[in-house]
């Protein structure tokens, strides 16, 4: 190549300048440090987020903001507030009872973990910890309609109430799935999405039938 | 054009020499694959001819060439297990659709797995039927027992690791062992057809398919109607299993060959047994269903007791 050849940096030019990159008046440390913010902002910052969170799924549309900034904190308050709710069943110390509060727990994460791990398997691009939000948030619907139920069984557990009750856990049932397929759809392959939705439909159908089942002593 | 006739030569000589010895066993490495299906055509009785060459070939080279390139990720990395969920939505639905409807004559795994067998298939729809049979048992116990004044209903909930435990167990057990057995057999006997630890578990998975309806239908609390759904999916899926061991077997000792058979099916019918036995309670005979007037029902209850 005739045109490079007295391409070359020769010892004469001086070669000077500034190597630091300039970043404006504050570092970059400042603007992440949450040490010596109040605690109230620490802890509202996250209640914050939890709540937009919770609004997400009560209203679902296609964000990425619910998958990008994950966090365990709602599925977690989610989780516990289920399986308290669970508690105080018939027959809780004899063997045929209802699902004691570990059984819950285990339920939840370990069926949220196995639906992960299967949509991740047949080739979701959704990453763990974001999918595991998910499936933890949408709980959601599934929780208020625990909470219903129990106030409905304090006036009465006859058939009326337990029509009542069929009605709220199917349609918290049918919001739950719709709200994480919602979430979770995009993000698989297009022609194994029925092979992804149809564990998370298990997981909140047994989630449901938990609930429906549940009679107080 | 000479080299096709050459070709064609060679096929009627390897045709002719099996011609005059039917029985020879022939194996061959070197040759191109066209060769060992006509000859494992001759070796095989008449419909099963057709069965293979409509499939393709048994275990030959081309098989075990695809199962090297498809799992060559080694066994610690996450896209190993990915090749066992290598499945599109029709293809599991084929499956299933095979497991329910068996085509006599045609092996379940050489039709629909094609060596690719999933372990989609089989885990969720072990985990599909223990929730199934916990549900419907918890069901049908209440609708049984509805009548009964002193009847409290109560969830059932540690049926459902009972229920685990079992299905599990049966759906990966009992395929580590029929393999084993088979392997174990394959090196005394030559067998023509032998089978991936995958593949028997997907063809036991896919099998335990029709047990989801029936533990469904089986809230019916009619002990006929029980027995007659048990009898008819027993039929269905051990049809299934069947026709996929036999000809795995059918070359070994009879009896020994028929033994084996004969166990895969009397475990699959000892789990559906199980299953209503102890999950569902027996309708009681002398019970009166709720549509009964109110006399009869307190004439009965104080029999019962």
């Amino acid at each position: 190549f005739p045109g490079l050849a007295d391409v070359s940096i020769s010892e004469d030019i001086p070669v000077e300048g500034e190597i630091t990159v300039p970043v404006g008046s504050r570092s970059p440390d400042e603007d992440y440090s949450t040490l010596d913010e109040p605690v109230k902002d620490t802890i509202m910052r996250d209640l914050k987020a939890v709540g937009k969170k919770f609004i997400h799924v009560m209203y679902p549309k296609k964000s990425s903001t619910l998958l990008r900034d994950w966090d365990l904190w709602g599925p977690l308050v989610l989780c516990v507030s289920l399986a308290l709710m669970l508690q105080g069943g018939s027959a809780d110390s004899k063997d045929d009872g209802g699902p004691q509060f570990a059984e819950v727990f285990v339920i939840i994460w370990f069926g949220a973990v196995v639906i992960t791990l299967n949509s991740k398997l047949l080739g979701g691009t959704i990453s763990f910890f974001q999918s595991l939000c998910v499936l933890g948030y949408c709980i959601l619907p599934l929780t208020m309609a625990m909470l219903v139920c129990r106030l409905v069984l304090l006036a009465g557990s006859g058939t009326v109430s337990f029509i009542i009750r069929l009605i709220i856990v199917v349609a918290m049932f049918g919001w739950s799935t719709l709200a994480s397929t919602a979430f979770l759809a995009d993000s698989q392959p297009p022609n194994r999405k029925a092979l992804v939705v149809y564990p998370i439909f298990l997981f909140y159908f047994v989630i449901s039938w938990m609930i429906l089942t549940f009679t107080p002593q | 054009l000479s080299p096709v006739f050459c070709l064609f030569a060679e096929f009627d000589d390897a045709a002719n020499l099996l011609a005059a010895n039917p029985d020879a066993t022939t194996i061959s490495i070197d040759e191109p694959v066209e060769i060992p299906k006509n000859q494992h055509g001759r070796l095989q009785e008449p419909g099963r001819e057709e069965d293979d060459e409509l499939l393709g070939t048994d275990d030959s080279d081309k098989t075990e060439l695809l199962a090297g390139q498809k799992k060559s990720a080694p066994f610690w990395t996450f896209e190993y297990y990915q090749t066992f969920f290598d499945v599109d939505t029709y293809q599991v639905l084929d499956r299933i659709k095979g497991s329910v409807f068996p085509v006599p004559g045609k092996n379940f795994v050489r039709l629909y797995i094609r060596s690719n067998p999933d372990l989609y298939g089989p885990f969720w729809i072990c985990a599909t039927l223990v929730f199934t049979i916990a549900v419907s048992g918890n069901l049908s116990n209440f609708f049984i027992h509805l009548g009964r004044p002193t009847y409290h209903y109560v969830p059932e909930f540690r049926k459902v690791s009972i229920a685990a435990t079992t299905i599990y167990a049966y759906a990966w057990l009992v395929p580590l062992a029929l393999w084993g057995f088979l392997m174990w057999r394959n090196s005394k006997v030559m067998n023509i057809v032998s089978y991936s630890f995958l593949e028997i578990v997907c063809v036991y998975g896919y099998s335990l398919f029709i047990y989801i309806p029936t533990a469904i239908l089986w809230i019916i609390p009619q002990k006929v109607v029980r027995w007659v759904l048990m009898i008819f999916s027993l039929c269905l899926s051990g049809s299934v299993l069947v026709m996929t061991f036999w000809p795995a077997v059918r070359d070994d000792n009879r009896r020994i060959a028929l033994a084996t058979v004969g166990t895969v099916v009397l475990l699959h019918a000892l789990l559906a047994v199980g299953c209503l036995a102890y999950f569902f309670d027996a309708p009681e005979l002398d019970f009166p269903a709720p549509i009964i007037p109110a006399h009869n029902g307190t004439t009965v209850i104080t029999k019962s007791h």
